[in-house]
């Protein structure tokens, strides 16, 4: 008789559960866990959007004329429609031209030069201030800029460190198949270089005088600076 | 490149003035804008509607009609603008593939009429967005089918110069050529079935004697049957040899499914006729008569939809095996939880688990036979789960099967999984080839482009035939086929090269350096070509992909151009100019790479990339006129190859 008993005990639960899941399905009975996972979450994503400053402002600050900042916001736009450039958009977007290799890490670099307040985004004047440095700019304007970029942690030194992740971001972008094959300690050789070149006191760190003064004695130096002077 | 992103090349540009500092290289010259204007805006009036675009937009994509100087032949002086006499709908999408870079495909468009508008306007479906690109291949494809189906009505007509055999298979596979076929095909029909009556009728009881118990009618009538039985045996033996005799590949038709049937229909008459005699056997032979029931399944040569039928449970073989997985976890847990309940209750039926199987089967088929059934609440609690369940377990791949024989009945797509495959594959292969595609131009870019940077290059004595004085001309044919856009990124990429002092290759060229470490010869290259990536196995064709003995022109394909290559043992330069859309996956060319590693000069002879319409196609290549008659001379002579792609 027991068994008989506990096997209706049984049954009778199975019922009673099956029962819940018929009523929960129905919405009837509501637990407690389905609140939690609702989709608001998703709106995380900002409705951020910004507008640039207007056009005279911008034309003032840069060296760009009227129609050649309509054309460079158009692109910009285009390509980020709320106005603002994160650092992802950015990095898909500078590593489209270099298909072989891995731009992230320059593309990081290249970022933190443009995004002058560090807010974590380029705004459109961010972008076109920085563009008119490089191409309307003045040499020592150029390598200023240059300077900064290198020098990582803005702190007026460029130091070995900084250099050399500076350097193996540009050589990522070359990627595998290269010829000669890139080898491991290239970066660093090349580092030696610049340093050897740059670094006039021997003292590790190349200030901003130093390279200002190494680069102006360069011939091919000040030749590549003036390269891109029709880009726009 | 996509087009979105063409207009941050400039910035990608200026931000390579970060490189400059640390480079010790002299920089290349960058590309000038010759004609440089204001970007302004253009008017294409399709059919009497008129977009406007800036004239930026549409150079972005130089091969085709719009952005190249095509379209000045669609010029109106009079009005100004772009008169194109072509739907304007369909043009709506072309415009929106220069403004935004992806190409869509509008359901509500007829396939053939976008393919005509895409072809007219120079633009390659393959680079339809993956948003879009299902759809598209779905609706080519059926419209391939309908045209397919079309054809095939037509296809009847008796083709001159068939000998005996075709004629005989094509009758029995096709019935309706010819009148004796017609009469064969009942003929043969007419017998099996009669075949068939005649095993059932076999076991019907006949009337008997009346102090004798019932036999069959095959046991009163035994002569008239075997002999009934012997006639069609004859007729499908002379059948299954005919068409034996008549099949193109008569090992692949001994394997197909229907001549098993065949065999296997009448074998256990010749297995009978041999074995009669022997009374052990004959048992076993009463079982072998089983078999002539298959007999039946000849019919489905007759029948379209008995064919159907198979190849429909065979292609859902999966949701069948499902459905009988699940069902025997469900008669386990039902018989066992059964077994249990009803194991108090007196005279059950239910008398081990196994025994409760056969319950649960009835039940959850729905069946209830009602020759066990359970006397306890629980075991009927139990009972009338199990069977409320049975009725969800069978019910849901019920309707999968369904529709699946619906859609193989109406389309008829045996080759459907084939074809999805590789749509698959060549999807796969598109995304990698928009990606390389890209550098792909470019090297072969630079190995044109040389001709633009003669100036500022290298001491060592190259063989060229053009030097800078006739660089100009050169310059203009070569600059012709690049876009200056392309030019320009180009430069940017040779400007990141000269940063860093080493060059970009292409994946054949880096595997192989990499695999031959120390058989190469730098020196003796000139440095233009020794730039090259060159890549090599062009004088192999995948005929000859295992050998790399000089191979003489002639051993070569037809359509390669007729120029000659060396063969070095090393490795050669070449330049492979791939005019035809060729898909490689890469996978396959890296493998082949490792399973020729102990071959001493491995040749990566597979064309690996491709090129869409929208790179620039490489001109005519460097040739070097001497190196015909210095074959066999070895490293010092390098050529250059141009070789279309297979």
């Amino acid at each position: 008789m027991e068994a008989i008993q506990g096997m209706e005990v049984f049954a009778i639960g199975v019922v009673i559960i099956l029962f819940m899941a018929v009523l929960k399905q129905f919405g009837i009975l509501e637990p407690m866990s389905s609140f939690e996972d609702s989709s608001d979450s998703d709106l995380e994503l900002s409705t951020v959007r910004h507008q640039p400053e207007g056009l005279d402002q911008l034309q003032a600050q840069t060296k760009f004329t009227r129609k050649e900042l309509q054309s460079l916001y158009r692109g910009f736009k285009n390509e980020c429609p709320s106005g603002l450039v994160d650092e992802e958009t950015f990095k898909t977007i500078y590593s489209q031209f270099f298909p072989q290799g891995d731009a992230t890490t320059y593309a990081h670099f290249l970022f933190n030069a443009f995004d002058i307040d560090r807010n974590g985004s380029i705004r459109f004047e961010d972008f076109v201030i920085g563009l008119s440095v490089l191409l309307r700019g003045s040499v020592t304007e150029k390598l200023n800029w240059a300077f900064n970029l290198y020098d990582i942690n803005k702190d007026g030194y460029i130091t070995k460190e900084e250099m050399l992740a500076i350097m193996k971001s540009i050589y990522d972008m070359m990627g595998r198949y290269t010829y000669p094959c890139v080898r491991d300690d290239a970066p660093s050789e090349h580092v030696d270089k610049f340093f050897q070149k740059m670094d006039k006191n021997r003292d590790g760190v190349v200030t901003i005088e130093e390279f200002i003064e190494t680069c102006q004695k360069d011939e091919n130096i000040m030749n590549s600076m003036q390269l891109f002077e029709n880009v726009i | 490149m996509a087009a979105g992103v063409a207009a941050w090349l400039p910035f990608a540009r200026a931000a390579a003035i970060g490189w400059m500092p640390v480079a010790n290289l002299p920089m290349p010259v960058a590309p000038t804008d010759k004609n440089k204007r204001q970007d302004e805006l253009i008017i294409l009036n399709v059919s009497g509607r008129r977009f406007q675009t800036w004239r930026n937009t549409l150079d972005r994509y130089p091969d085709t009609l719009l952005g190249s100087s095509e379209k000045e032949f669609f010029y109106n002086e009079e009005t100004k603008e772009y008169f194109f006499d072509r739907d304007p709908d369909v043009f709506r999408s072309v415009l929106n593939f220069y403004r935004t870079g992806k190409l869509h495909y509008p359901r509500y468009e007829c396939i053939s009429s976008y393919d005509e508008e895409l072809a007219f306007f120079g633009i390659v479906p393959e680079i339809i967005g993956d948003c879009c690109y299902e759809e598209y291949k779905d609706r080519k494809r059926e419209n391939a089918e309908r045209l397919m189906d079309d054809q095939e009505d037509n296809k009847d007509a008796k083709l001159p110069n068939m000998t005996f055999r075709e004629t005989m298979w094509r009758a029995f596979e096709n019935p309706h050529t010819s009148t004796m076929a017609l009469v064969f095909y009942y003929v043969t029909g007419f017998f099996i079935a009669v075949s068939v009556i005649t095993n059932v009728v076999e076991t019907v009881p006949c009337g008997s004697a009346p102090n004798q118990k019932e036999v069959p009618c095959g046991e009163r009538y035994t002569v008239a049957f075997f002999c009934m039985d012997t006639a069609c045996v004859m007729i499908f033996t002379v059948e299954y040899l005919m068409r034996l005799f008549a099949a193109p590949s008569r090992y692949r038709f001994m394997r197909s499914v229907m001549s098993i049937i065949d065999v296997v229909a009448i074998l256990p008459y010749y297995i009978g006729l041999v074995m009669t005699d022997n009374e052990d056997v004959s048992g076993a032979f009463v079982t072998l008569r089983v078999f002539r029931v298959f007999r039946i399944f000849k019919f489905s040569r007759h029948s379209q939809g008995l064919r159907i039928l198979g190849y429909t449970l065979k292609s859902c073989a999966s949701e069948l095996g499902f459905l009988l997985f699940s069902l025997t976890m469900a008669i386990i847990i039902f018989a066992t939880v059964m077994f249990y309940a009803e194991k108090g209750s007196s005279s059950s039926k239910f008398t081990s688990i196994p025994a409760s199987f056969w319950y649960t089967i009835v039940t959850m088929t729905t069946l209830g036979y009602g020759d066990m059934v359970p006397k306890t609440i629980a075991g009927k609690i139990f009972g009338s789960i199990c069977s409320l369940s049975g009725v969800l377990v069978i019910a849901l791949p019920v309707p999968v099967i369904v529709s699946n024989f619906s859609r193989i009945y109406h389309q008829n797509q045996r080759a459907d999984k084939r074809r999805a495959q590789k749509v698959q594959k060549a999807r796969l292969a598109r995304i990698r080839i928009s990606k390389t595609g890209s550098s792909n131009a470019f090297l072969h870019s630079k190995r044109n482009g040389l001709f633009n940077e003669a100036l500022e290059l290298t001491q060592l004595p190259y063989k060229m035939n053009l030097s800078d004085q006739s660089s100009t001309e050169e310059e203009q044919r070569l600059s012709k086929s690049t876009s200056l856009l392309e030019s320009q990124h180009h430069h940017l990429l040779h400007c990141l090269e000269k940063t860093t002092n080493h060059e970009f290759v292409d994946e054949q060229y880096y595997q192989q350096s990499y695999l031959e470490a120390g058989l190469q010869n730098y020196p003796s290259r000139s440095p233009s070509l020794s730039s090259q990536d060159g890549v090599t196995g062009t004088c192999c064709t995948r005929r000859s992909k295992k050998h790399h003995t000089p191979l003489p022109n002639a051993s070569a394909p037809a359509h390669m151009q007729p120029l000659t290559h060396t063969h070095t043992h090393t490795h050669q330069q070449g330049l492979q100019e791939l005019s035809t859309i060729h898909i490689q996956p890469l996978s396959t060319s890296r493998s082949s790479l490792n399973m020729r590693i102990d071959e001493p000069a491995p040749l990566n002879c597979q064309s690996s990339q491709i090129t869409t319409a929208i790179i620039s196609i490489p001109t005519p290549p460097v040739t070097t006129p001497e190196g015909d008659a210095h074959l066999p001379a070895g490293p010092t002579h390098q050529n250059v190859v141009k070789v279309s792609a297979l």
